[in-house]
């Protein structure tokens, strides 16, 4: 017992100042004015050389959310955001429209090598085995600043470019995907995100094609004040395959930084589609100053027969989370799958999980959560199933898991479960539990330092989640639950 | 009394029995081995008429009466008997009340009345005896918490008492030991009579040394590939299956 | 999900509006002032709709089309139904929202006093939060039952509480409030029937238990109302130290049906079983809502909610189990199971957990679906008729909460309760 206290008091004393991302890079940035209305909207769309249905588009998403309220039904708890407080765009002050890594500002090339993103080629290749290699899009603020291996993809023919240049070189499959998973409409931020969205992903991956390299998104927050909006739109057409990885991360400041992203996915027949996540926004600091309100909107529709979407995600930052990865079964025997660790320390709020739509006949979905809450943390894992009168057959398991270190924390389930199908078959399991003293004494009894005890239990307890990244994710991963867990974890 | 003519079966769009032909009389024991995924267990189930099976050539004719447009409670009401490889659990249901409702529902559909509770408890504790079930065992909800040969003892007790015509013993040895193994052969043993027939389906030629069959016959991908007598079981031991796997693969 | 501005007053709201404008306030051992300031609170929110988190899945503005006025008193029931079991028993009579001393056992053992309930108890009310339907129940309380158990009185009889209607087209409001001592030992039965099986009427109770330090209690809440009827019923229960409280709840009446507990543990190393068998069918719209707060250390509570669901019935379920900040070493399991019987039917369950202490064992689960294939295969393989192997494991299933009330009256009773409601009664072993 002891022991565990000492864990405890070590766990209450992690200074999230750790952050080990948290620096600045010193760039002039081009923004536009604060606040938000028509106009900013018209700049945004400008600045991106947006055709003219492209504006309406965001106008209308703009007009709506002028309507709308903010939703207050989460579990967590902030001041007032001021939307008239914020920049809506914010781009590194150079020529637009990069052709080659070369134009890159050589400030923001050394970013993304200090995150541990090479984006020259040249350096991914050196050492790496071709099947492992990952294309990457770069992200800073509001416009893409790189993206690699794009023309070997096009060789595949997979798409994968920013969002504001497949507005502008693929307009037709913007037209007929953008926003038809989540509508302008859909929910406040998503509406907002609408309006002012300046830059994310494109991919589109042909009928019949496995795209032949991991794709990856690296999303960074640079600038002081701006809402970071970014769309991700990903289509796997009939029989395609893809696997998605995003990562992001912010500097260290004191005030609050908003991320409002959306991302849609569309499976058709027989696709399939892995989106994973490694989130790491600047959670705050140790006394719960600062840090990202992550607001984020995800959807899958499983709209072919035979589809398969599967969301993993390790929730390691961002001060506030309010993100629920969702997969709409449409497509008769379409799968849907749910895998996350969330990891809630220091003034973490979290509020995450997931929705599964049964449509179609046949359809199965597996949500795997695993919840670690430290500190005076907040952990909600919020999730619906629901079956619809004809989803004939449908299968759902849930196991949401939930462990607290500390006693200054919280950890909470709310599932929402809905049945009109008496064919339905959904099961449901939850625990919330610590690390047992008998646990920590077997392992330390063989030998293992409290530390490496607490490291090993919690790795047990998200290994199943692990287990669903790819590769590199997964090392990643692994090292980020122990850095999150500093103190407790070795 | 059993005729099974060239029937076929599948399983989601699987064909799984491909065109067995099988006739057993009064009082004979035939034995059906083949590899795993031969169509062995779909065979068993698809005579006691498991919904799951779609039928689409052939028939099950049974003393005179068409099976197939039979539920499985009627096919049992008409004297057939499955002992099921893997027992179901029914937490809940009291082994007792579960053999007094089966009995009873079997004497009406025959046009018998119901056995009075004290005959039915007089008989239960006999048959039960014989097969080592404990009257413990009969206390606790049907086959739940009940180790491998428990779960097979409690399926033969429940032959003997419901006294069917035909009995399909579904792999009834795997999972026992030697011992077992013997207490669920003498059962069985017991309850051979003239007017009883029998199908043993089998892996292993070890449950034939204990129940000794008249006719054996070897199931290949839904098929009837060779019958013969006992003999041709002590074969089968010797020189597996490969040999007739390979016919039909040529 | 967003918030949403007061749409305008439905039908039942002005009606209920005007039934208090009318109501004689000074009645029914209530203060005016305390009805009147429960129907503004009323009033300022309305009647629950799905927005309200709580009412999400029982949307009673929808549901809730008229609003009966309240039911004149002193009608007397042509027949009094007779005792639930063979058990000794002390009968207590609820008629239209009032209590009728002269209907019920002339005298009380010694330990156990019953009277009507005066202002103070309602005004130090033990629910622990604000909710529409106990604010109307406040506003137009008729009268009810105050018992009290003495500490130390194990009682050999039941108390059984039976609420009838007499009155269609009526609503009956009563208040009632059970004081068991501590050490006592109570089985409480508590009952609400309709006179006229086909009756429409609404009925809004509301019992406030308290439970004395190692006080023993089985409450059995059997609902039994008219197919036409609304019931809407408020629980609150107070544990004691060491008590030991089981709560049963058999839903098989009423049109629409809500049973909202809210429990809390005051003591430690107290234990608590909560649990219930809903049986619908028809378009019955059944709710059962728990909130069950482990507001100090070592409590056990075990929550199981059993349904079955057939024709266009729907049943919801919403659990929390709420784990504060101090309350270690709590141990807390809750499980609910539904088998849908057609397909058309429908379940929503919502089993929360919220945890503040970290030295916990919580647990929730859920399961829905048919009755498993595999299982009627194997009882129709040994000659047992479909519909019977249906009966058979729809017994089977409902029986794991009847058994773990672990009371032989108990089980017993709810036992032929669940095999009449199942046509079943041939199963009795």
């Amino acid at each position: 017992m002891a022991a565990v206290q000492e864990t405890i008091d070590q766990v209450k004393a992690i200074d999230v100042d750790q952050y080990k991302y948290g620096f600045v890079t010193d760039i002039e940035s081009e923004l536009a004015p604060k606040g938000l209305n028509e106009d900013i909207i018209r700049f945004i769309s400008e600045k991106k050389g947006e055709p003219e249905w492209m504006f309406q588009w965001r106008l209308d998403a703009f007009k709506r959310w002028q309507t709308m309220i903010e939703p207050s039904w989460a579990r967590v708890s902030y001041p007032k955001i001021d939307f008239q407080e914020l920049h809506y765009y914010a781009a590194p002050k150079k020529k637009e429209g990069l052709k080659s890594l070369d134009e890159v500002d050589p400030e923001i090339l050394e970013t993304y090598k200090k995150l541990g993103i090479p984006l020259a080629e040249q350096e991914i290749l050196a050492g790496v085995a071709p099947e492992n290699r990952v294309a990457v899009d770069a992200v800073f603020d509001s416009v893409s600043v790189a993206t690699t291996f794009k023309e070997e993809l096009a060789k595949a023919g997979v798409i994968f470019c920013p969002i504001s240049e497949a507005i502008r070189d693929y307009p037709d499959l913007v037209k007929k995907y953008l926003g038809s998973v989540v509508p302008i409409s859909d929910n406040y931020y998503a509406t907002l995100n609408s309006a002012v969205f300046s830059d994310g992903s494109f991919v589109y991956v042909p009928e019949g094609v496995r795209c032949p390299m991991e794709l990856s998104t690296y999303f960074r927050i640079n600038e002081q004040n701006t809402g970071q909006f970014e769309r991700t739109l990903i289509i796997a057409d009939k029989g395609a395959y893809v696997s998605y990885l995003e990562g992001c991360t912010a500097p260290q400041r004191d005030e609050n930084q908003l991320h409002a992203a959306v991302v849609e996915l569309v499976a058709l027949d027989d696709a399939e589609i892995k989106y994973s996540t490694v989130q790491n926004w600047y959670p705050g600091d140790s006394e719960g100053k600062g840090g990202i309100y992550n607001f984020v909107t995800k959807r899958g529709d499983c709209r072919g027969k035979n589809s398969k979407i599967a969301w993993t995600q390790v929730e390691t930052g961002s001060a506030i989370t309010w993100k629920y990865p969702s997969c709409i079964l449409r497509g008769d025997n379409s799968v849907g799958e749910f895998y996350s660790i969330a990891i809630s320390n220091g003034h973490q709020q979290i509020d995450s999980g997931t929705k599964m739509i049964h449509l179609g006949k046949n359809t199965s979905s597996r949500i795997i959560s695993k919840g670690i809450s430290a500190g005076v943390s907040e952990n909600t894992y919020r999730g619906q199933v629901s079956a619809h009168r004809k989803a004939t057959n449908a299968r759902n398991f849930t196991q949401c898991d939930s462990l607290l270190i500390g006693d200054k924390c919280g950890a909470h389930t709310v599932p929402y479960i809905e049945s009109k199908n008496a064919t339905a078959v959904f099961e449901h399991e939850a625990t919330t539990s610590k690390i047992s003293d008998d646990q920590m004494f077997y392992c330390q009894a063989r030998g293992l330092d409290e530390e490496e005890a607490v490291a090993l239990i919690v790795n047990g307890f998200v290994r199943d989640v692990i287990q669903q990244l790819p590769m590199e994710f997964a090392v990643e991963a692994q090292k980020l639950i122990g850095i999150s867990l500093e103190g407790s974890v070795g | 009394m059993l005729e099974i003519k060239n029937l076929h079966a599948h399983v989601e769009g699987n064909d799984i029995l491909r065109g067995i032909d099988l006739t057993v009389k009064p009082g004979e024991i035939h034995a059906i081995m083949g590899p795993n995924g031969s169509g062995k267990s779909t065979l068993s189930y698809v005579l006691a008429g498991k919904e799951d099976y779609e039928i689409t050539e052939g028939s099950i004719t049974y003393n005179g009466k068409d099976m197939l447009d039979l539920g499985a409670d009627e096919r049992a009401a008409a004297g057939m008997f499955l002992a099921f490889q893997y027992p179901i659990e029914i937490p809940g249901v009291a082994t007792m009340t579960f053999l007094k409702t089966a009995l009873n529902a079997q004497r009406r559909a025959r046009g018998q009345e119901d056995l009075p509770t004290p005959e039915f408890m007089k008989l239960v504790k006999e048959k039960a005896k014989d097969l080592n079930v404990s009257p413990e065992m009969l206390r606790r909800p049907l086959n739940v918490g009940f180790s491998g040969g428990e779960k097979k003892r409690a399926e033969i007790l429940q032959m003997a008492l419901l006294e069917p015509s035909l009995c399909i013993l579904d792999e009834t040895d795997s999972g026992l030991d030697i011992d077992a193994l013997r207490i669920v052969s003498e059962g069985v043993n017991k309850l051979r009579d003239p007017n009883r027939a029998m199908i043993v389906i089998t892996h292993y030629q070890r449950l034939l040394n204990h129940i000794v069959p008249d006719h054996v016959h070897v199931l290949s991908r839904g098929k009837i590939v060779k019958s013969g007598g006992k003999e041709l079981a002590l074969e089968l031991e010797e020189n597996g299956y490969a040999d007739f796997i390979d016919e039909e693969a040529a | 999900m967003n918030a949403e501005a007061r749409v305008k007053e439905t039908q039942a709201e002005a009606s209920l509006i005007e039934q208090f404008s009318k109501l004689a306030k000074d009645q029914g051992g209530l203060a005016a002032e305390t009805r009147e300031k429960a129907f503004a609170d009323f009033r300022s929110a309305g009647l629950p709709h799905r927005r309200v988190e709580e009412w999400h899945y029982t949307d009673l503005r929808a549901k809730m089309r008229e609003a009966y006025a309240p039911a004149e008193g002193g009608r007397t029931p042509e027949v009094l139904p007779a005792p639930v079991d063979d058990g000794p028993v002390l009968r207590l009579f609820i008629v239209d929202g009032q209590y009728r001393a002269d209907l019920g056992s002339s005298a009380m053992p010694e330990g156990v006093t019953v009277s009507s309930p005066r202002e103070v108890e309602v005004k130090d009310s033990l629910f622990p939060s604000k909710d529409a339907v106990i604010d109307l129940n406040t506003a137009f309380c008729q009268g009810g039952v105050v018992v009290t158990v003495a500490p130390g009185t194990e009682l050999t009889e039941a108390i059984e509480i039976v609420h009838l209607v007499t009155q269609p087209e009526t609503a009956s409001y009563s208040r009632n409030r059970i004081e068991i001592g501590a050490q006592a030992s109570v089985l409480v039965i508590e009952r609400f029937e309709g006179a006229a099986s086909d009756a429409a009427y609404q009925t809004n109770a509301a019992s406030e238990i308290s439970v004395g330090d190692k006080a023993r209690v089985n409450i059995i809440k059997l609902q039994d109302e008219a197919k036409a009827a609304q019931h809407l019923d408020s629980v609150s229960i107070k544990v004691g130290a060491e008590a030991d409280v089981h709560h049963f709840t058999l839903n098989a009446g009423g049109d629409l049906s809500r049973t909202q507990m809210f429990v809390e543990f005051l003591g430690e190393e107290a234990k608590l079983g909560c649990r219930g068998i809903s049986i619908l069918g028809s378009k019955q719209h059944s709710d059962v809502t728990l909130f069950v707060d482990h507001a100090v250390p070592n409590c056990e509570s075990r929550e199981l909610y059993k349904s079955v669901i057939d024709e266009k019935a729907r049943c919801v379920f919403q659990g929390k189990i709420v784990v504060r900040p101090d309350a270690q070493k709590t141990d807390g399991q809750m499980m609910v199971q539904s088998l849908l019987l057609s397909e058309e039917a429908e379940v929503n369950a919502k089993p929360e957990l919220e945890i503040f202490a970290d030295d916990v064992q919580c647990a929730h689960g859920s399961t829905t679906g048919d009755i498993d294939e595999d299982l009627l295969f194997y009882l129709r393989a040994r000659g047992i008729p479909e519909a019977d192997a249906r009966k058979m494991l729809i017994l089977a299933f409902l029986a794991e909460a009847v058994e773990e009330t672990e009371n032989d009256r108990v089980i017993a009773l709810l036992e032929s309760k669940v095999r009449a409601l199942l046509g079943a009664e041939e199963y009795a072993e």
